[in-house]
């Protein structure tokens, strides 16, 4: 196991962050916007977000880097923005975490389907590849892949990501099939782990997907069908409507219960994904302590 | 004509290339492109759809069976429209303004092509007025909206707005998608439908445009 973890994971489970756009969109972030950008525009703001994980208890917090690939920035016209973006992301919540915290840097997918054509392999590579590096010479502690659905966009991230020397956590997002256990390819968790543990991930994740409740099961398979650790980050429930304004209605208290059952399934990292706040970080914490 | 069902294997399958072929070599023989389109192309697509409700095809195999499907209705379609046969519907897609996703407005677009629709897709970040523009000079008798965001789904309510305010909201059926989008919010903004995936999204298209 690579260093890094293997010191962090010395009391399991780790307790991770929580949503970060919903976050932002609290602070004023309005839709058509990039959440990324903000690392530039309101650096305050996205540091702040990040402090108050790192207050709530979480010992290891992402970066608002998600979309700092090429292909995913240009769609928002800032390709140009590329480094400073992934830069400031590391720096935001560096500086935030201090020494209460490590730093793991977060990497969403490109947003374009390798199969129809839209993008190539070599394309996506070339994305990972430069973001990654820039992720680590400012000082990530491990690179975050996270919320993908086609495994070969996943193979080729990990691939790229590993070239860094980091530890690599490789995170799919299923919210589909019947019992919402596919990712959106179809992809299954054993077929996940498989292809993840190949490719040479250190952590293999779920995150995102339809709430909690549905990833207990997932992560029980995850960790039948690999002994390398797990990482689950799920979502406050699904977005409900209320008064023309979006909210999550699952509690803090609620999320915090099904995390016990995603600890006693195996998983190492417990965290949160869209809709899930520093308060639910916070009765993470409570309840790993009880 | 035991050879046309390689058609709707090739369909069912999604291998564009042998579709093209069989279809190219059915029409060569004088088959009629209603019946290829109606006893074969149609079924396999239904097929298609059940084996994606039942989960043993998910979003790969969907597509690739629409661009199957599309492949064969090239050729076939400029013989349907010589003989005056109507496409099913015509229909205006877009991502909603302020989001930029365009998977699964792609997705939804490629299926209702692969169903014989006529789709003018109008990209992403689609304002209400150009959403309205569209559905007037078409003329199209639906509008597809997709968001993917929770702070862009308020779009779909500006649009349908939008829509009432040029008097074309009651010449078109609205039906929306995408991730945080259920049949409560579709109802709440006086959508006509719903649909969580792209393959009841083309179930409901044929709904509105009156086709089994």
């Amino acid at each position: 196991m690579h260093q890094t973890l293997r010191h962090i994971l010395s009391s399991r489970p780790v307790v991770c962050d929580g949503g970060w756009g919903t976050q932002l969109q609290a602070a004023g972030l309005s839709g058509g916007e990039c959440p990324d950008s903000w690392n530039l525009s309101h650096p305050e703001d996205v540091q702040h977000v990040a402090r108050q994980y790192v207050e709530a208890g979480s010992t290891i917090i992402l970066t608002n880097t998600f979309r700092g690939n090429r292909i995913a920035l240009k769609s928002y016209g800032l390709a140009d923005q590329f480094m400073s973006i992934n830069e400031s992301g590391v720096s935001l919540s560096r500086a935030a975490a201090q020494n209460s915290a490590t730093v793991f840097a977060s990497m969403g997918p490109t947003g374009k389907l390798l199969m129809t054509g839209d993008i190539t392999e070599d394309e996506v590579f070339m994305a990972f590849s430069e973001q990654a590096k820039i992720l680590a010479s400012v000082g990530a502690a491990a690179l975050v892949l996270e919320t993908f659905s086609d495994l070969t966009e996943l193979t080729i991230a990990i691939a790229a990501a590993k070239e860094t020397g980091l530890p690599v956590i490789a995170s799919m997002a299923y919210d589909s099939g019947k019992e919402h256990d596919r990712t959106m390819m179809g992809t299954t968790p054993e077929d996940a782990t498989r292809a993840i543990a190949d490719a040479g991930a250190d952590v293999i994740g779920a995150n995102c997907g339809t709430g909690i409740e549905a990833y207990v099961p997932i992560c029980s398979r995850l960790c039948r069908s690999t002994t390398l650790p797990v990482w689950v980050k799920p979502n406050a429930g699904l977005p409900e409507m209320t008064e023309g304004r979006t909210v999550y209605k699952q509690t803090a208290k609620e999320f915090a219960r099904h995390a016990v059952a995603l600890r006693d399934a195996g998983a190492s990292f417990i965290g949160g994904c869209c809709g899930t706040t520093p308060e639910f970080i916070h009765e993470l914490r409570n309840i790993f302590e009880t | 004509m035991d050879d046309f069902k390689q058609l709707y294997e090739a369909i069912l399958n999604g291998n564009a290339k042998i579709s093209k072929e069989v279809t190219q070599q059915a029409l060569d023989k004088n088959a009629d492109p209603q019946m290829l389109v109606q006893d074969y192309m149609i079924p396999a697509m239904n097929e298609v759809g059940r084996l994606y409700e039942a989960n043993e095809y998910f979003v790969p195999e969907l597509l690739i069976a629409a661009r199957a499907m599309k492949a064969s209705l090239e050729l076939i379609r400029p013989l349907l429209v010589k003989q005056g046969a109507q496409p099913a519907g015509r229909v205006v897609i877009g991502t909603v303004k302020g989001d930029l996703h365009d998977i699964g407005k792609n997705l939804v677009a490629a299926m209702l092509e692969g169903s014989g629709f006529e789709v003018i897709d109008l990209g992403v970040d689609v304002s209400p007025e150009k959403f309205t523009a569209a559905a007037m000079e078409s003329n199209a008798s639906l509008v597809a909206m997709s968001a993917l965001l929770t702070t862009t789904m308020g779009s779909m309510k500006s649009t349908i707005e939008a829509l009432r305010s040029a008097g074309v909201r009651d010449k078109v059926k609205i039906m929306i998608g995408g991730a945080p989008i259920t049949q409560k919010y579709a109802d709440a903004i006086g959508a006509d439908g719903y649909s969580s995936n792209a393959n009841s999204a083309v179930a409901l298209a044929r709904k509105f445009a009156g086709i089994q």
